[in-house]
């Protein structure tokens, strides 16, 4: 009797996991796609402004980002607590925007220069003297197309 | 002559490896939608131009000082009220001879002419505005002009502006553009 009564209806048949990866590399893929490298490390401490009327940037390809603010507390010591310029990953000057235009026009293709947008993408305390300056920059080399970042804020 | 079976291969360790590289690709990445206001800004001045001639009444002077203070056209007045007077600037429903003048412009997208106005929202600012400041100036203009905008668009369309085809938004964007003019940047007070 032993023999048919036995331990077998105890038993739980072992779960297959092969499909586990497939469900797994899916998500995978799905985050891939759906999200976007982070560039550079940021040197500057950035808390953008609000708007209700910010509009999504478009064509990430040609925009090349301009990042103002004050530099975060690791890297005081090095360069100040006074507002900076961060242009791909160093901390930059005024005057080193019109080599930063040349260089970024040249990465892109020769049909695509006068789309190059330049993002700003500031500290809402910065003060206008340096955005201004920056501003007179971008004219003076010929990048007109300009995008200010924010945040959409939640009232209307 | 018996057929050997493969024995099965310990797969549950990859969804683990998966797993792994799942979580690393969720550190590294951020899902950043770049949000903002777009603009142009006008090619540098030829030095020895004059700048041109406009009428008072196509002028609507926007100051801002180092202390963040908004002024129009002379009055001290507060960035709630910006909107409207930027609306009631560019409109000029009544054809009031102290607001701009309308130039009629011909316009493909309507297959008519349509009144343009001529009015100029000059934005000036301090060195030592903040850039919130400026920011918040810069969308409540965009706010009185996309409010104007949707209105058109709701008026020669039936649509609201954000359901327009390309071609009907160029129309409406011809009839009533971005008259924002930043003034030269003048180099008083600090920074």
């Amino acid at each position: 009797m032993a023999r048919f009564t036995g331990n077998k209806a105890k038993e739980t048949p072992a779960l297959n996991m092969g499909s586990m990866s497939d469900i797994i590399f899916m998500l995978l893929f799905f985050f891939m796609v759906i999200t976007t490298m982070r560039e550079s490390s940021l040197f500057v401490q950035i808390k953008v402004p609000q708007g209700t009327e910010v509009s999504k940037l478009e064509k990430k390809s040609l925009v090349s980002y301009i990042n103002i603010g004050v530099p975060q507390k690791q890297y005081q010591a090095k360069y100040g607590t006074e507002p900076r310029i961060q242009l791909n990953d160093q901390i930059s000057d005024v005057t080193a925007i019109a080599t930063f235009v040349e260089l970024e026009k040249m990465q892109r293709d020769e049909s695509e220069r006068n789309l190059l947008t330049m993002a700003i993408k500031s500290d809402q305390q910065v003060r206008m003297g340096i955005v201004s300056d920056i501003k007179q920059e971008l004219r003076n080399a010929g990048a007109y197309r300009v995008f200010y970042n924010a945040s959409k804020s939640g009232k209307k | 002559m018996s057929k050997r079976k493969t024995p099965g291969l310990n797969t549950s360790s990859m969804s683990d490896i998966s797993f792994l590289l799942l979580a690393f690709f969720l550190m590294v990445s951020s899902i950043n939608s770049d949000m903002g206001l777009a603009r142009r800004l006008p090619p540098p001045l030829p030095p020895n131009q004059t700048p041109p001639d406009v009428k008072e009444r196509n002028i609507f002077v926007v100051k801002i000082n180092s202390k963040d203070r908004v002024l129009f056209n002379g009055e001290i007045g507060d960035v709630s009220m910006l909107k409207d007077r930027a609306k009631e600037f560019l409109g000029n429903p009544n054809n009031d001879p102290n607001l701009p003048e309308k130039q009629d412009v011909f316009i493909a997208g309507f297959g008519g002419t349509y009144p343009v106005s001529r009015g100029v929202i000059s934005l000036q600012n301090d060195r030592g505005t903040s850039y919130d400041m400026y920011f918040r100036v810069n969308n409540e203009l965009a706010a009185a002009i996309n409010e104007m905008r949707d209105e058109l668009s709701n008026e020669k369309f039936q649509k609201g502006y954000a359901d327009i085809t390309e071609d009907q938004r160029k129309a409406i964007d011809q009839a009533i553009p971005i008259a924002i003019s930043e003034a030269e940047p003048a180099k008083i007070g600090e920074q």
